[in-house]
């Protein structure tokens, strides 16, 4: 091997090994959502389906981030097919739906969106329709939103503001389940800060 | 200078792997009594049966009471053997809790889960409890210790069994089997890709 390809291998072989280094203390640090703060930097796919697609506002193919959601606020459920408590919590959230879009003061205004942690398409479809959900819900199959999540366990809700120029900011972040449809409504609407708006 | 990169690869590897720790979505349904054994061998035991083989013959003391024979099925129902390591840890209590919400695509296909670990009843008991009311048979493997795995070839050296699954059908002939990553949850795909395999 000759001096300089030799230099150059130390060089990338360093630089390999702090790459490594910063992704696993990236990941080791990765904390969940807190009240206050920011979602981490993730998209979603845009959903096939219309309906979901509609519900969302969304227009276009591709994919989106939480702040591209047509709503003031976005409710994120980090449940698994394979969670007890999800499976137990699944009603509940699916009344919490039906209230929001029956009260013509919040329905467009707050968006619920399910993250299967680790649950292939396949698993989420299959959660989605045993449970009758009628929100979308999408596939985190390799685990790499719920790292970003700081793996928390679930269920686990995270309530997003979405401001007008596209910013956003986390109001809500608990492991759980949401303690009844209605009081968790009432919850959102004080901490989101969304009870003393008018509907736009 | 050959054994000083050999060094550093190794160094890089080593940290790439201990950093990805063993990806879980742990339900809250358990609270925090579950037992992080950390990633582990992926698998540790060799296979003593393979498709096409009769399934070994087995009897075992299920939660219920009752002793269960795989062949009191034969001609009657198709069988799945669902192995898990150990109770109380993450990946397995996160498995069979998707399993207990598909009671159906198993009907659809006549045929029965044994959910089998090498835990003693009392433990099984304790530890099943947390996940609802499940619709198949858990069986204890305990004593003689993990005599049945061993005699599939799903023992492992420390005692725990592989996250395992095998499928036999009616006439007692092994149709398939996927000794998974004993990290990973096999996808439920795959497993309703296999009962489809049987046919009527």
């Amino acid at each position: 091997m000759s001096k300089i390809a030799r230099r150059m291998f130390i060089v990338l072989s360093a630089a390999a090994f702090w790459a490594a280094l910063l992704v696993s203390l990236v990941l080791a640090n990765a904390a969940p959502p807190q009240p206050g703060g920011l979602l981490p930097g993730f998209k979603l796919p845009i959903p096939e389906q219309a309906a979901d697609k509609e519900y969302l506002g969304l227009t276009t193919t591709g994919s989106f981030t939480i702040a591209q959601i047509k709503a003031q606020v976005v409710i994120i459920e980090i449940f698994s097919m394979y969670c007890p408590y999800c499976q137990r919590e699944a009603p509940e959230v699916n009344r919490l739906y039906e209230i929001i879009e029956t009260n013509p003061d919040l329905k467009g205004r707050i968006k619920l969106i399910g993250i299967g942690a680790g649950n292939t398409p396949f698993e989420v479809q299959v959660f989605k329709g045993k449970y009758s959900v009628p929100f979308p819900v999408f596939s985190d199959e390799d685990f790499t939103l719920h790292k970003a999540f700081g793996e928390v366990r679930t269920p686990f809700f995270i309530g997003v503001r979405i401001n007008d120029d596209g910013t956003h900011r986390v109001f809500y972040a608990k492991l759980g389940g949401i303690e009844g449809a209605e009081s968790f409504v009432k919850l959102i609407l004080r901490l989101s800060g969304l009870e003393q708006e008018k509907k736009p | 200078m050959k054994r000083k990169i050999h060094l550093l690869c190794s160094l890089i590897v080593v940290l790439i792997v201990f950093s990805a720790s063993p990806a879980s979505a742990l339900s809250e349904a358990y609270k925090k009594n579950i037992y992080n054994p950390g990633r582990l061998k992926p698998t540790d035991s060799v296979l003593k049966v393979t498709v096409g083989d009769r399934a070994p013959n087995f009897s075992l003391p299920s939660l219920s009471g009752e002793r269960i024979s795989l062949s009191q099925y034969r001609g009657n129902k198709n069988v799945v053997l669902s192995f898990v390591p150990a109770a109380w840890t993450p990946v397995c209590s996160d498995q069979w809790p998707g399993y207990n919400i598909v009671e159906d695509l198993f009907k659809q296909h006549d045929t029965i889960l044994l959910g089998i670990t090498v835990d003693n009843i009392p433990t099984l008991f304790a530890w099943t409890n947390q996940m609802g009311k499940l619709w198949f048979p858990v069986l204890s493997d305990f004593w003689p210790h993990g005599a049945v795995a061993d005699t599939y070839g799903v023992l492992r050296s420390d005692g725990t069994a592989e996250r395992a699954l095998f499928v036999i059908d009616k006439k007692g002939i092994i149709r398939f089997i996927n000794v998974n990553d004993i990290n990973q949850r096999p996808k439920l795909e795959e497993l309703v890709q296999a009962l489809e395999g049987l046919g009527g």
